[in-house]
């Protein structure tokens, strides 16, 4: 009988992954490796002014003096950073100023991911800014968004446009010597997004980053950086996917934010990397770093994540909250499966009076899969009344997989209220049979469960952006079906 | 309809079910009583499908079908339908999703289209209103925080949804109050029509007064040991099992 309710889970659980393609685009790519000439190298091929060399090799210099960190439940295999590549670059970069403009075999590869590129879905209002392997490929409805001054470009465009604004903000959300990974990338970084909202403005759509690795054996180090000056709203979604590949592949991007007074950033992520076959074999190993700063008063920023995909997830999406009466909310669905290994969580720094945070994390394990929860909420000595709440919730689906909760309290104030609620629960085989006894078939008992349980932080999540990440969820957790 | 021939089903190494015999024909309403741990509860989760039993004698066939042949979801599309002794809580679904997907399912397996959602909402409209049912309870989560009552009346509900060929209600009427005993009676005596056969596993007359059952059986360690009219049911009230229990004892 458990025999069968594991058969059943399996067959549930295995699905494989939809997108495991691998597009035949031209490189140019670096030789492997990573040493200053390699960095000089990026820097001078990005035709980066001097600031910006400096502040790849201070990072680099700093991250030859750091050691690769190990935490307890995840199983890390040792990473060979002399062999990559980190720098590929589509050979034929055109001048992108419609669709037409696009390589063919690109757009097909957006197709497929059933990415909104084309025309009829950007008229939909979502503005795109594609990733592909390093080099922001197009950016849609820039001039709209820059009639109101918003600045919506990628991190390259802006470091030539935009030097003041990249410079004095770029790290100040996570410096090089934060951690292991984000000094790689601050070394490294390619390319990425930026992201400006003038003061008093509200963003009229929803600005989107999609990012697809491509080509073999490149580590992605993408950078993003918002800033939401007085006043100011954007709404910015993050979507990924990676195609099918045998060997392990890095991905260690920063996100930054800072909201000023009053200011809102909302920071959705849907991610589907190849999480590796039904073996662990292959699959993108994601370190990243996401951190907010609520600089100004009554500022508010507010992450959501639906994690599906990668071998090993590492990520811990974060606020600093400096101004009195901000606020920072971290809504997350991390699903692992087979032999995904994931570590989420957040850190929620309460620094300013009066500032709020909230936690809702439901994690999702099934497989043999390890899911953790970490979390940590500090409360400085100055933080008078920091309120802080946290629902940490883990589903099971079988019994070969593990859901951990690490919650990590630091309170140095004494009118902090902060409070933890955790549950775990299976999905039980009398609920299946409930729903069987009703008509439906196991795997849209799972799916409507699942989707059930992650309800309540899927409905964070833009409109288009939440069908997108059920279907994942679907996908992710129920094989045949979709 | 229903033909059940010589079922043994075990759990465990433990045999439950020691060889049934029923036959229901279309209409017609069976009252299967019979003191706890007799196994009713194993026949009718046997009947629906749940791999929890192992079935290792007998045949059941359902409308011609070979009924032990198939999923539980593709019995339930067939028209069997169990009301839960005891029904399961699903947290986070709503009954009206968790609705919609199974009317919807059994419209795909008898290749009609799907309802639409103002569709849906209209029937699920009507069907409230038939069983009498509080409104509020179908802007829920499956079963989430109902009240014993609340869950059996919702069993009623989806009964009615799915208009199934052969219900079988494994004592919806325990722990009713005399409204809710009514409400749940009403629903299944609407529902009835000459296609449609009960199942009533019940301890209790005051149901049966309601429901009037064509014939009643007692079960007892896995075994029919007794059929006859509605009047057994009376009998059984008056004398107890001790009677059936000391005629059978081996
Ligand atoms: N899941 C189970 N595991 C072990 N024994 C069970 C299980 N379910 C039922 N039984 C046993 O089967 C017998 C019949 O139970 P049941 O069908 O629930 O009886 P009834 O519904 O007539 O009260 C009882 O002895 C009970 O203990
Ligand atoms: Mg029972």
């Amino acid at each position: 009988m458990a025999e069968d309710q594991d058969k059943i889970l399996e067959e549930v659980t295995g699905g494989e992954y939809k997108y495991g393609f691998y597009t035949d685009i031209e490189m140019e790519e670096f030789p492997k490796g990573l040493n200053e000439d390699i960095i000089r190298l990026i820097s001078a091929k990005k035709n980066e002014p001097e600031f910006m060399l400096e502040f790849r090799l201070k990072a680099f210099r700093h991250w030859l003096t750091m050691k690769q960190p190990n935490w307890a439940h995840l199983n890390i295999p040792p990473i060979d950073f002399q062999d990559i590549i980190y720098y590929a670059v589509p050979k034929k970069k055109p001048e992108l100023e419609s669709m037409d403009d696009v390589d063919p075999e690109l757009k097909a590869t957006f197709d497929k991911l059933g990415i909104p590129l084309d025309e009829q879905k950007v008229l939909a209002g979502v503005a795109v800014d594609a990733v592909i392997d390093s080099v922001s490929v197009k950016t849609t409805f820039k001039e709209t968004l820059a009639e109101k001054g918003i600045i919506f470009c990628s991190i390259s465009e802006a470091v030539q446009e935009y030097p003041d604004l990249v410079k004095k903000y770029l790290g100040s959300v996570v410096p090089h010597q934060d951690n292991y990974f984000g000094a790689l990338n601050a070394a490294v970084f390619s390319d990425g997004s930026f992201v400006y909202i003038p003061k008093g403005v509200r963003c009229p759509m929803e600005l989107s980053t999609y990012f697809r690795i491509n080509a073999m054996n490149t580590g992605q180090f993408e950078r993003t950086l918002i800033v939401a000056d007085d006043d100011s709203y954007v709404s910015y979604l993050e979507g990924c996917t990676a195609p099918m590949r045998d060997e392990n592949q890095l991905h260690a991007a920063i996100v930054e934010i800072v909201a000023m007074e009053r200011a809102e950033v909302k920071y959705s992520t849907v991610q589907n990397w190849y999480p590796g076959d039904k073996e662990g074999k292959g699959g993108i190993y994601n370190f990243v770093t996401k951190r907010g700063i609520c600089k100004g008063d009554y500022s508010k920023i507010s992450w959501t994540q639906v994690e599906t995909g990668s071998a090993i997830t590492w990520k811990y999406p974060s606020c600093v909250l400096q101004g009195d009466h901000s606020v920072g909310e971290f809504y997350s669905v991390a699903v692992t499966n087979n032999y995904q290994q994931a570590d989420t969580g957040t850190k929620m720094i309460h620094l300013g009076k009066n500032t709020r945070s909230l936690i809702v994390s439901k994690g999702v394990s099934a497989g043999k899969s390890q899911n953790s929860y970490r979390g940590l909420v500090k409360v400085s000595k100055k933080a008078e009344n920091a309120r802080n709440f946290s629902q940490c919730d883990s589903l099971l689906l079988g019994d070969k997989c593990g859901a951990h909760t690490f919650p990590y309290l630091e309170i140095a104030n004494n009118s902090a209220k902060v409070e933890h609620e955790a549950t775990t629960s299976k999905i039980g085989e009398d609920q299946i049979f409930y729903c069987n006894q009703r008509g439906l078939s196991t795997e849209d008992a799972v799916g409507l469960i699942v989707n059930g349980y992650v309800k309540e932080v899927i409905n964070q999540l833009p409109m288009e952006f939440a069908v997108e990440a059920q279907k994942l969820l679907q996908i992710s957790l129920e094989g045949s079906v979709g | 309809m229903l033909v059940i021939k010589d079922l043994h089903a075990k759990i465990d190494d433990k045999e439950i079910l020691r060889g049934i015999n029923l036959e229901i024909k279309p209409g017609e309403v069976h009252a299967i009583m019979g003191p706890n741990g007799s196994g009713k509860s194993t026949l009718s989760s046997v009947l629906a499908g749940n791999e929890k039993f192992e079935v290792n004698e007998g045949s059941v066939s359902f409308n011609g079908k070979d009924l032990l042949d198939l999923a539980p979801e593709d019995r339930a599309r067939e028209g069997l339908f169990l009301s839960f002794q005891y029904p399961v809580e699903i947290p986070g679904v709503s009954m009206v999703n968790f609705m919609r997907t199974a009317v919807n399912e059994h419209r795909k397996y008898r290749e009609e289209e799907p309802y639409s959602a103002s569709e849906f909402l209209k029937l699920m409209r009507e069907k409230k209103k038939l069983v009498e049912i509080d409104s509020n309870l179908t802007n829920r989560s499956v079963n989430e925080g109902f009240s014993g009552g609340e869950k059996k009346k919702n069993e009623i509900f989806q009964m009615a949804m799915l208009e199934p060929k052969l219900a079988i209600l494994d004592e919806t009427d325990s722990g009713l109050d005399i409204d809710a005993l009514r409400v749940v009676a009403n629903g299944v005596n609407k529902l009835k029509s000459p296609e449609r056969s009960t199942i009533v596993i019940t301890h209790y007359q005051r149901l049966l007064d309601h429901i009037v059952p064509d014939y009643v059986h007692v079960l007892y360690k896995g075994r029919i040991v007794k059929s006859a009219g509605k009047e057994l049911a009376l009998e059984l009230e008056e004398k107890g099992y001790d009677w059936i229990k000391k005629e059978f004892e081996d």
